[in-house]
């Protein structure tokens, strides 16, 4: 058989892997906003923990940031995929259903890279929120603003603005994080490499078409947070 | 919760603990010095040498580890006769020197800029006051710059081990029986994805305890100057995956 070259291997011709690929990053992309969303979720659950809470909601969200940022993201994400298969079947055979009940690999990515990601965002809006003048929100309530119409007016906006920084930051973790996830089966770009490779016997070929692909998606969030800092702070004076 | 179970999981796991550490030290302590070469390549002032440093530190944070070990261990295995001629491939044959390469190569990325970080925040009067003295060159570096860009690098570096500690847990996925190589074996075989989890979990945090704290010792040891307040304790940063 004669040797494909490297550009049709992973271009878009009969025999190339091109789409396939793309697909893939595709995956990937999705999986980590999906993850990445999920992640502002607890994130911010977790900072109103350590700002606005009592002693014991600041220590369990102390004791989650720790933990979650002590320990490999690869063991959270074994929890899940084995754990979430576990407690499904539990939950299954209440109900008379009998055998392994498999979580979607999405679904277990998502969820893993949102717990891990939202021990970082935590941090992240915490900071933020620290930021935000407290003569801003001694106004609002001075006005008459309640909580929620204070934290949607005042401090969301702020705190989102000072966020975007660390948030540009922990979104890349979770870009790379997503990697992991092709342990559990899910074809993202790690996965469909793989799968090409074994089945091309050139690993090599892949790999670094992988590593190029994440580079472009890292390389062009990058500069999209660029842009949304500026946007953000089009308003701002700057100190320097 | 069945303890006994823990129990008998924590003994199996703690045997992971050396090749954990043993990955986690060997990398740190390779990265640091082709850090150190790629910082001062940075701050040359040589294109020649600045630009392949600069490509080098992109191309490594802006890629997954994972995709990193396995162009490594597997991706290099498509040029074996080429390996093999020259004598490599005993070295790349293996999943220990795979894993140690990757993440070698990983870490000095991004240590290299925390040590540039370190060594830019030397104030300049201090290299004024050591010049005026007479000192230059490798002696200024070696009594001035050099000691109080490590006093400023070491929170950011302590942060940078504890991912490191925490980034040997991919080598499980290329076969080696680490905590975490051993933790997915016994979940797999037991189905108890709990327990195990909370035992290897709680293995890795008492590991980076333990080294937070050495840290924390090595800042105060080094800054008498600021002995008054507490040294600050290097937080857990961002982990590159």
């Amino acid at each position: 058989m004669q040797q494909l070259s490297y550009f049709e291997l992973v271009g878009f011709g009969p025999n190339g892997w091109g789409w396939a690929l793309l697909t893939a990053a595709g995956m990937t992309i999705a999986v980590a906003i999906c993850g990445f969303l999920a992640g502002s979720i607890v994130g911010t659950l977790v900072a109103w923990g350590k700002i606005g809470g009592n002693l014991v909601t600041r220590s369990l969200a102390d004791g989650y940031t720790t933990v979650l940022r002590g320990i490999p993201d690869l063991l959270v994400i074994y929890l899940f995929y084995f754990g979430g298969s576990a407690a499904l079947g539990a939950i299954g055979s209440l109900f008379g259903a009998e055998g392994f009940i498999g979580v979607p690999a999405f679904v277990t990515g998502a969820l893993a890279i949102g717990i891990v990601s939202g021990a970082y965002q935590a941090e992240v809006f915490r900071g933020a929120y620290q930021v935000v003048s407290r003569g801003e929100i001694e106004a609002a309530r001075s006005v008459g603003m309640h909580r929620w119409l204070m934290f949607r007016r005042i401090i969301a906006p702020q705190v989102l603005r000072y966020a975007i920084p660390g948030l540009g930051n922990t979104w890349q973790l979770v870009l790379k994080e997503s990697a992991l996830i092709s342990v559990t089966g899910l074809v993202e770009l790690l996965r469909q490499s793989h799968i090409a490779a074994g089945s091309t016997r050139r690993p090599f070929d892949f790999y670094v078409t992988a590593a190029i692909l994440y580079l472009l998606i890292t390389w062009v969030s990058t500069y999209l947070f660029q842009r949304a800092e500026a946007h953000s702070m089009r308003g701002m004076r700057r100190a320097s | 919760m069945d303890f006994a179970f823990m129990r008998d999981t924590f003994l199996t796991l703690m045997g992971g603990v050396p090749l954990t550490l043993n990955l986690s030290f060997t990398s740190v302590a390779l990265g640091a010095v082709l850090a150190m070469l790629l910082a001062l390549m940075r701050m040359s002032r040589i294109k020649v040498l600045d630009w392949p440093a600069q490509g080098y530190v992109f191309v490594f944070r802006g890629t997954p580890l994972l995709v990193q070990i396995f162009l490594i261990y597997y991706g290099l295995g498509q040029f074996r006769p080429t390996l093999q001629a020259w004598g490599l491939w005993t070295f790349f044959r293996e999943p220990y020197w795979c894993a140690v390469l990757a993440l070698t190569l990983n870490t000095a990325a991004y240590a290299s800029e925390i040590i540039r970080g370190g060594l830019q925040s030397v104030p300049h009067n201090q290299v004024e006051a050591a010049r005026a003295c007479g000192m230059s060159g490798f002696l200024l570096f070696r009594r001035i710059v050099f000691p109080i860009a490590v006093r400023q690098a070491l929170p950011a570096y302590g942060s940078e081990i504890i991912l490191m500690v925490k980034a040997t847990s991919l080598a499980s996925i290329i076969t080696m029986m680490e905590v975490t190589g051993l933790a997915a074996k016994l979940i797999s075989q037991t189905f108890r994805a709990v327990e195990v989890f909370i035992v290897a979990g709680l293995i890795y945090l008492i590991l980076n305890f333990i080294i937070t704290r050495i840290i924390m010792a090595i800042e105060w040891w080094l800054s008498p100057h600021l002995r008054r307040p507490p040294a600050i304790e290097p937080r857990l940063e961002a982990a590159h995956v």
